[in-house]
């Protein structure tokens, strides 16, 4: 289950305190006043229900990289304001809303759950304010909804399926049927997959899916062996992707299972043997040799009492790209052009190695081929090197 | 069973309710010059929440009919704005508030004209599973967004050529100040209608349906008319959600929603047209307050509502007002509950 | 569509089917004895799922898991009915509902905060965990055949109990007429505990047995719990027999059309439901109004 949330700091406390150090405040300048008063920094995350974990773990690593860096941003003290959004849609615009309009953050982190980004994305749109995702993929936020004001630390549903894509076909694959929940994760991840595995010579037979989130995948899985296909792509997460691996692999289908890395990121021990040999592609893995990776590791071990995860390698670069951002402007957050023009110029290694800013504002990043052995996603090789998503419609690309 | 005197004796009307719901408007009407926009945000989703609850309380409290898939025609109404809105420019209120209400009533006038055969636990039933019906074909197809929800550009208030020009910080209190004439709009409507002969069959029904029926009235036409302009008034509320949001959501047709618009009649009471106003402003106000001082807002949501079930049987307006009422009270029958329950 | 293919379709519906009857035939007995709704009785299926989990997690067996549900279950039953339900028998529906609304809320609360949020996967018996092959390319498992085989034998017990014991007869009786009850000087609070709790008991043993085929997760309560509401109405209030057959109906309207209409088939169950009222009223085994 993990450690209890135990470095949260209670908001009225950090609310008072802040009023209390911008009162202390009292140089003369404009420019020192800025840098005394402390960043309103707004996280929207979940924090109860199925994606806790993962509203935690980039929490943790968020603090992590302000602990690195001293505490302070560009010089500025961090005022986290905490928001559980219970992964909830319909309740995202009001959430959204406490933290832009009754907070005033002046940065806002969020969040996981797509559904709730859309809702975010409507009001931060309007308000202006700086916006990093640290997670949800959906691909219009950074396609053709994109706003100069929000900017992605993870990844586009349609990248890590590429590369798989790309991947499998590369392998010799000829015929390929891609299975999964039929919403916007589902299809987006199925429409990277088809073109990477058709650019590489394959072909893709229709989607097989259920409505999300339903678990009943023996109807799915019975229809496979008549599709004469030579390996199956698919996206799951979470409990739905332990249980569709282990179905998979007790319906005895003889043919190879592949997917975007979701279906086996956190849940290879409760897969077990079932997960053995599957190859994904994730834009993070398992044995990934850089120095960056091992210290973060180690950081976030020690803080969070177990391993770190994709989701917070996501979290500790929306951190990174915030303090690049800063240092840029020297703290001062209103100065709106040359913060953005930073971010989007932004290159820094990452745990997950090399990655840059797309012009559609979200992360260009190697796709890794991992294959699952004994408990680990172990990096195998890269599956598409630097691979920028398309942001087909957006006006700032 | 609760909330039940003997018809006979009308409650005389106090003044001072008159004059406590008289402040209580004012008190609405004035209350967002003074508030920040984020708090006259969060009034306006109040009053939206108003909105649904009292077009449900002429269901529940006036007619007798509990139906659990009330949102569907709120969530109707929202997406009926999303579906006619063209992805490039606005529409004008004109067109969408007539819209909306238009494709809401219908769709109540359809799901009433089949749900209303069944009576009692059945009839919940139904409603429930019509609910989910709409649940389903918003969330599974490709017709209003998929599971994610969709953006719609915001209806404007414009009349032919000539369109109020809102800066974006006075928007929050053009929604407010419309959502509120809506209100009471909506609000006197009903009272004017409870008055006539319409609204007194439907609480006649309520009391005692057979009678009704030995009466000659045709109860089936009055349910179904009474279903009809729940569902047309529901379309509102769900048309105002989506204009100040600019977001819609299947979770707005979902059951839960239809649960909470119980509850928050519940709340204020089911006697009172101003009660399901009272119970959607607190409700809302409780989980704002809850969400300031814990994590665990469900939790605080469960314990309000097992305490507000317990102990408050009329309500918050019974509690406050003591007697004085807007409609005559049940009467209590000598049948045993579970059999009257199960089978009418 | 293959004959094979067909051959598993039907017996994912069954196994499916039977699991809906577990949960359900507790809910119509309820309903139909006491006359309360109870939208609970979802989460009594996921403390099912989660005794599951955490037996198999600290005690390592399956095996164990099922009957400790059972005893939990008895004992949940009884607790609640003793402590809330008891009080809400004559309660409007819109009370009942209401309350039971704010039980999900709460249970899942103190799931959070007893178990936390994370999602378990709960394994399969050691000696189940194999599969049969019913074709050369497609295999099912043999744990979803014991599922399948123990659901029939629970089916069959609740059955005797119901049809031939003196307390069965005496819940017949009450679901029909709760007056005769009393006339019959029979203590009615005695019947109400032992259908409450013997209900809630099998809800919860359909959870564990559950547990290995669709993992434990929070909210995974909302996902029974609405079409059990379906398949009793569908069967008629208080009907165990039109229980296990509408059961058995749904699951194979469900199963097949999550198979060839997916986008549909989610709607396919409350379709069927409005028919079925609005042609017969009490459901097709219910007693007529």
């Amino acid at each position: 289950m993990g450690k209890r949330f135990t470095t949260r700091i209670s908001r009225r406390a950090v609310i008072g305190g802040g009023a209390a150090s911008v009162s202390a405040a009292s140089l003369p300048t404009r420019w020192a006043i800025a840098q005394a008063k402390p960043l309103k920094l707004g996280l929207m995350l979940p924090y109860s229900g199925t994606f806790a974990k993962l509203g935690e773990n980039i929490t943790y690593a968020i603090e992590i990289l302000i602990a690195e860096k001293g505490g302070k941003l560009a010089g500025r003290e961090i005022q986290f304001i905490k928001l559980d959004d219970e992964s909830k849609p319909e309740n995202a615009p009001q959430n959204a809303e406490r933290l832009v309009k009754r907070d005033a953050v002046d940065v806002l982190i969020g969040t996981v759950h797509s559904g709730v980004q859309m809702g975010i994305h409507k009001v931060v749109q309007e308000s202006g304010t700086l916006t990093i995702v640290p997670n949800a993929g959906n691909v219009a936020v950074t396609r053709q909804l994109c706003a100069k004001n929000v900017f992605r630390s993870s990844f586009t549903n349609w990248q890590p399926a590429y590369g798989m894509g790309l991947a499998a076909a590369k392998k010799g694959h000829k015929k390929s049927v891609w299975v999964t929940w039929d919403y916007a994760a589902g299809t987006e991840s199925g429409a990277g997959f088809k073109e990477g595995f058709e650019k590489a010579g394959g072909e893709v037979l229709p989607t097989l899916s259920l409505p999300f989130p339903q678990t009943n995948f023996q109807p799915l899985l019975a229809q496979i062996p008549g599709l004469g296909v030579d390996v199956v792509g698919s996206f799951f997460a979470g409990g739905g992707a332990v249980q569709f691996v282990k179905e998979y692999a007790a319906a005895g289908l003889k043919v190879p299972l592949c997917g975007s890395g979701f279906l086996t990121e956190g849940t290879l021990e409760a897969q077990g043997a079932a997960a053995e040999g599957v190859e994904t592609g994730l834009h993070y893995g398992d044995g990934l040799d850089n120095p960056k990776n091992a210290a973060f590791r180690r950081a976030f071990k020690d803080k969070a009492g177990r391993d770190a995860d994709v989701y917070a390698v996501q979290g500790y670069d929306a951190a990174q790209l915030l303090a690049l951002g800063l240092d840029a402007v020297k703290g001062n957050i209103e100065d709106e052009a040359n913060l953005y023009k930073a971010l989007r110029a932004a290159k820094l290694d990452s745990p997950r190695g090399p990655i840059s800013m797309s012009p559609a504002q979200n992360i260009t990043q190697n796709i890794y081929l991992r294959r699952a052995e004994g408990g680990l996603n172990k990096v195998i090789g890269i599956a598409a090197e630097n691979l920028a998503d398309p942001g087909t419609g957006c006006k700032l690309a | 069973m609760m909330h039940r005197v003997s018809e006979a004796e009308r409650p005389p009307r106090h003044r001072s309710q008159r004059l406590l719901l008289g402040l209580g408007a004012v008190l609405l009407a004035v209350l967002p010059l003074g508030s920040s926009e984020f708090y006259t945000g969060l009034m306006t989703s109040g009053l939206i929440a108003a909105m649904l609850a009292l077009s449900l309380q002429l269901l529940v409290g006036c007619t007798g009919l509990v139906s659990l898939g009330h949102a569907a025609f709120y969530g109707l109404g929202a997406y009926t704005v999303y579906a006619i809105t063209p992805a490039d420019h606005s529409l004008s209120l004109i067109l969408t508030l007539p819209a909306a209400a238009a494709v809401a009533g219908l769709a109540a006038l359809l799901v009433g004209a089949l749900s209303l055969r069944t009576r009692g636990f059945f009839f919940l039933m139904v409603t429930l599973a019509f609910g989910q019906m709409v649940f389903f074909i918003f969330h599974n197809t490709k017709l209003g967004g998929g599971a994610d929800g969709a953006y719609l550009l915001r209806p404007t208030l414009s009349l032919f050529d000539w369109q109020l020009p809102l800066t974006r910080r006075q928007r929050p209190l053009a929604y407010y100040y419309l959502s509120l004439s809506l209100l009471l709009a909506m609000y006197l409507g009903l009272l004017l209608l409870l008055r006539s002969l319409f609204g007194r069959v439907l609480q006649g029904i309520r009391v005692n349906e057979q009678r009704m029926l030995a009466l000659g009235f045709n109860t089936y036409r009055y349910k179904l008319a009474a279903f009809a302009i729940a569902g047309l008034l529901a379309g509102i509320a769900g048309h105002m959600y989506a204009m100040k949001e600019g977001f819609v959501n299947p979770e707005l047709v979902g059951w839960h929603r239809s649960a909470e618009a119980l509850l928050m009649i519940l709340l204020g009471g089911l006697a009172t047209l101003s009660g399901p106003i009272i119970g959607a402003l607190a409700y809302t106000a409780i989980g704002e307050v809850a969400q300031l001082i814990t994590e665990r807002k469900l939790l605080v949501e469960g314990l309000v509502i097992l305490l507000v079930v317990l102990s408050l049987p009329k309500g918050l307006s019974g509690a406050l007002s003591g007697t004085a009422v807007w409609l005559p009270r049940r009467r209590p029958t000598s049948r045993p509950p579970s059999e009257a329950s199960r089978h009418g | 569509m293959d004959f094979p293919e067909l051959l598993a379709q039907l017996l994912n519906g069954l196994q499916y089917g039977l699991l809906l009857f577990l949960i359900a035939s507790g809910l119509t007995l309820i309903f139909g004895v006491m006359g309360v709704i109870n939208l609970a009785h979802g989460s009594m299926f996921m403390i099912g799922a989660y005794v599951a989990y955490l037996v198999t997690a600290h005690w390592g067996s399956l095996w164990l898991a099922v009957p400790a549900a059972a005893l939990g279950g008895l004992l949940v039953g009884a607790a609640l009915e003793a402590g809330l339900f008891r009080h809400f028998y004559a309660r409007e529906h819109l009370d009942q509902v209401l309350l039971t609304f704010a039980l999900i809320l709460l249970f899942e609360e103190f799931r959070s905060f007893l178990v936390g949020n994370d999602f378990h996967s709960v394994p399969v018996p050691a000696l189940l965990d194999f599969s049969v092959p019913i074709t050369p390319h497609f295999s099912y498992s043999a744990y979803r055949f014991a599922v399948i085989a123990i659901c029939l034998l629970l089916a069959a017990l609740l059955f005797l109990w119901i049809e031939r014991t003196r307390m069965g007869a005496i819940i017949r009786a009450a679901a029909e007429k709760p007056e005769m009850v009393d006339v019959l000087g029979i203590d009615a609070r005695r019947v109400h505990l032992t259908v409450f709790a013997v209900g809630t008991a099998l809800a919860l043993v359909a959870g564990a047995l559950a547990a290995p085929l669709y993992s434990v997760y929070p909210n995974m309560g909302d996902g029974v719990l609405i079409i059990s509401f379906v398949v009793v109405v569908i069967g008629g209030l208080g009907s165990v027999s039109g229980a296990f057959w509408s059961a058995l109906i749904l699951g194979l309207v469900d199963t097949l059309g999550a198979a060839y209409a997916p986008r549909v088939a989610g709607l396919a169950v409350y379709v069927l439901m409005a028919a079925v009222l609005l042609w017969r009223p009490t459901g097709l085994f219910g007693r007529r109004a």
